[in-house]
């Protein structure tokens, strides 16, 4: 929360805009450390069924999530388009995140930005900060923190 | 000036100079008349004093300074050793200590002033001496207030209190007829690092001017730097006061300098007063300490805002010089190979090129052991830096708990990894609390069941082969193994079926739940629930495990396995499936090959009997969820494992063979309950998990 306000002063936001089935994703660009291609993953026994598994990332070892089923899409198929984005969250270690295609980045500002409405009975919309318009279509975009820390029971 | 680049060294000084005291004080409560003893006290305590000094934390250098006096006392003879003045001698030591966390926090000694020990001391002091009253109150009374330059200008101009010797009276009498006798007294501002230097300068000025006659304290000691921020001479001369002040305020970082006639009266006085200048000379320094609290408390508010949240001081290691020569060595070794695999790229003649290029791998990967083990060699450190807080710690438990109790310590040589050291420190004092508090029985207890009256705790450490063993054991009355059962049931933790069941290890193992605590008085010293759970998962995060063994009224011993290393290890890699998984060299005990005709059930569990010793056999594939295979092998490789003397068969598809793998975290956001303890990047850029053996086990 302490973020948005720090950027909502600066006017306009970036965001990094994924494909996720039919729907577009935005990831605050400042996040973002890196974008892949697809990689070999080393599942991960006994973990979270999200958690895809780790990859070899310049000798560090990251951990991978699938933002599909994170949000209970359909599993994954990995072709030519997908990426694996890394996001460093300020003192956290890397994560990856695997969408099915990287767009765009587009450029918000905070008029452009419709603040989702909270529906208590709906734990997804946890996951979003916020509805923007650049134009055309919706882009949903990501409260990161929220993705990526897991909560208890969650 | 900045003194912050000293401030690593400062703190490393402070410790082992503090360690050291309380190594001494120990031995002094029980030998007071140890002569050897009270002056390595006194040189600890004053190099502490002098380093803190020079620091500019004058709090510290406040107390040490009021400690010294006392063992200058002591040391003098004036005064015996008692156990009061031990007593309040070990608070001093754990107010410094307060200092040093404070300072290494925040690079600032923090505002206590710890009077309350200040004046607890001087009151020894002055009973111990059997004074007068008026003279350490006196001395007390300075000591406490801020600017003790008001009091007068007596403690301003020391000059006056220089003690003369007679050829020195006389060589100034005599030059008075004739030559300004002058009186000086030189400040030095306390953000100097090199007084001496300074001094010498304000001697040299001096010089030119006339003669210096004499100094205080002497111009041996001032060189050698061992003089607080003041020093005083009498100088003689044809030249005005005001050029002789001006002279020495010309040299750099000189605060102030006091100037006046140095009369023939006080010659008389200094004279008689030689017996009691030692007192004032103590008090005044003791002046001097706290008058520039006042100037560093205005100067400290910035650069304490700037550390706030990150302590100042990065973690060091001291390296013997030839351990680093050693890996200079290797360096060059290295370089030497590279060159040699250049040569090989560029040679034009392939026939013999595959022959040299093993040749050259091998001799690189000898280097690359080589130094992997020296590396290591570096961040190793003896396990004494630990374990020598210990017997301060047992005596202070001795006395607040009423028991009579010794500590016994083995292998504190045993060396082990810097970060594994940091860490060992609080699982380890848990331990023994535990052991003195809940392990040991009272003293009339001890009597009644026949047992020596003092109660024995000891600490052994050594290293048994890729481990080091560290344990902790006591003869007190152990634990009670059916007080741990019916707890365990009325916790709800077990229910009593299940307790029958439970051997009483298992019972045991209870213990380390977490929230278990047998003690029926919670005590400050142990017993409130937050205790072995803690120390075992310390423990495990290290890498580690502990054990616990009891013998119901003999006692009980915990029982610490430490890996050697954290970074790098040997592995045998395996194959389940598809997947490469990394075992931990260390705890793998042998490889079988078991047919599967050989396998038997005991309670439906697999397990096999490998030359006597019954093994309980654990499908990898099935633990870590991998598709197992489609036709059943005759017979099965089996990784036997053991974690301290319990052993499991690990049943892998396929042995790869022997790497030394580089440990990488795979990071919190992935939680697998602990089975993978981490991940290795093979030769191709495959990752490989690598599997804790010992939660399988």
């Amino acid at each position: 929360m302490a973020d948005m306000k720090k950027n909502a002063s600066a006017g306009a936001k970036q965001y990094i805009c994924v494909k996720l089935g039919t729907e577009q994703y935005g990831i605050d660009i400042q996040y973002v450390d890196n974008i892949v291609r697809m990689q070999k993953i080393t599942r991960v026994p006994k973990a979270q069924r999200y958690f895809k598994g780790v990859i070899n990332l310049r000798g560090e070892i990251v951990p991978v999530m699938s933002l599909r089923l994170k949000f209970d899409l359909e599993p994954d198929e990995y072709n030519n388009a997908t990426r694996i984005i890394i996001i460093k969250l300020e003192a956290q270690a890397a994560v990856g995140l695997i969408v099915d295609e990287v767009k765009e980045v587009v450029t918000l500002d905070e008029s452009c930005i419709e603040k989702p409405t909270y529906n208590a009975s709906d734990g997804k919309t946890q996951y979003l900060s916020g509805i923007g318009k650049p134009g055309e279509g919706l882009i949903s975009l990501l409260n990161i923190a929220e993705v990526i820390i897991e909560k208890e029971n969650a | 000036m900045d003194v912050s680049q000293y401030l690593e060294i400062f703190i490393d000084e402070t410790k082992e100079h503090l360690q050291n005291l309380n190594e001494q004080l120990l031995i002094l409560e029980s030998e007071p008349e140890n002569e050897n003893t009270i002056n390595e006290i006194f040189r600890a305590a004053h190099s502490l004093k002098g380093m803190a000094g020079t620091m500019g934390y004058k709090r510290m250098q406040k107390l040490t300074h009021n400690m010294e006096n006392v063992f200058s006392e002591i040391r003098n003879g004036k005064m015996k050793v008692k156990s009061e003045l031990v007593d309040v001698l070990f608070r001093g030591l754990d107010a410094l200590e307060s200092y040093l966390e404070n300072i290494q926090a925040s690079a600032d000694e923090g505002t206590e002033d710890n009077d309350s020990i200040i004046v607890d001391l001087n009151n020894i002091l002055e009973e111990g001496l059997g004074q007068s009253m008026d003279s350490p109150k006196e001395e007390q009374k300075e000591a406490i207030e801020k600017k003790p330059e008001s009091a007068g200008s007596e403690d301003f101009m020391k000059y006056k209190k220089i003690v003369l010797q007679e050829h020195e009276i006389h060589a100034i009498s005599k030059a008075q007829e004739e030559e300004n006798v002058f009186g000086i007294t030189v400040y030095i501002q306390e953000s100097c690092i090199l007084k001496a230097a300074r001094a010498f300068l304000v001697f040299k000025a001096l010089e030119e001017l006339g003669d210096v006659v004499v100094s205080n304290p002497s111009v041996q000691d001032i060189e050698d730097e061992r003089f607080e921020l003041d020093f005083s001479v009498v100088l003689l001369t044809k030249e005005s006061m005001e050029k002789v002040k001006a002279s020495i305020l010309n040299v750099s970082e000189i605060k102030d300098a006091a100037i006046g006639y140095f009369e023939s009266t006080q010659l008389k006085e200094t004279e008689n007063s030689i017996e009691n200048a030692m007192n004032e000379v103590a008090a005044t320094a003791a002046a001097t300490a706290v008058k520039p609290s006042n100037v560093k408390e205005t100067t400290n508010g910035q650069p304490q805002k700037k550390t706030a949240t990150k302590p100042v001081v990065n973690r060091s290691v001291r390296v013997d010089i030839e351990k680093l020569d050693v890996l200079m060595n290797l360096v060059s070794e290295l370089i030497i190979a590279k060159n040699g695999l250049v040569s090989i790229g560029s040679n034009e003649d392939t026939s013999k090129d595959s022959a040299a290029f093993n040749e050259q791998i091998e001799y690189l990967e000898r280097v690359t052991t080589n130094l992997h083990e020296s590396v290591m060699k570096v961040r190793m450190m003896p396990i004494e830096t630990v374990v020598n807080k210990f017997p301060r710690m047992i005596r202070d438990l001795s006395k607040k708990l009423d028991k009579k109790m010794e500590l016994y310590m083995t292998g504190e040589e045993t060396e082990l990894d810097r970060t594994v050291i940091d860490e060992i420190g609080d699982p380890l004092q848990h331990l023994i609390r535990n052991a003195a508090d809940h392990g040991l029985e009272s003293n009339e207890e001890r009597i009644r069941l026949g047992k020596p009256e003092v109660g024995s705790i000891f600490l052994d450490a050594y290293q048994d082969g890729n481990n080091v063993v560290i344990e902790v054991r006591d003869n007190g009355g152990g634990i009670n193994v059916e007080r741990v059962r019916q707890k365990a049931i009325d916790k709800g933790t077990i229910t009593s079926e299940q307790a029958d069941s439970m051997t009483q290890k298992d019972i045991i193992d209870l213990l380390f739940l977490p929230s278990f605590s047998t003690a029926e008085q919670i005590s400050d010293v142990s017993g409130r629930g937050v205790g072995l759970d803690v120390v075992k998962t310390n423990i495990e995060k290290l890498g580690g495990d502990i054990e616990c063994k009891t013998v119901l009224g003999e006692g009980s011993s915990f029982v610490i396995r430490l890996p050697l290393t954290l970074a790098i290890i040997q592995a045998l890699m395996v194959e389940l499936g598809d997947e490469k998984y990394a075992i931990p060299l260390g705890s793998i005990q042998t490889i079988e090959d078991v047919p599967c005709s050989e396998i038997e059930y005991v309670q439906t569990k697999e397990v096999i009997n490998l030359r006597g010793s019954v093994i309980p056999l654990i499908r990898l594939d099935e633990v870590l969820d991998v598709e197992p295979r489609e036709e059943v092998p005759e017979s099965l490789t089996v990784v036997i494992v053991s974690k301290g003397e319990k052993l499991a068969g690990l049943v892998v598809d396929n042995l790869i063979g022997q790497l030394e793998i580089v440990i990488k975290s795979i990071g919190k956001y992935i939680n697998n309950n602990k089975v993978i303890s981490g991940a290795a990047i093979l030769g191709d850029g495959e990752v490989a998990l690598i599997i804790d053996a010992n939660t399988l086990v």
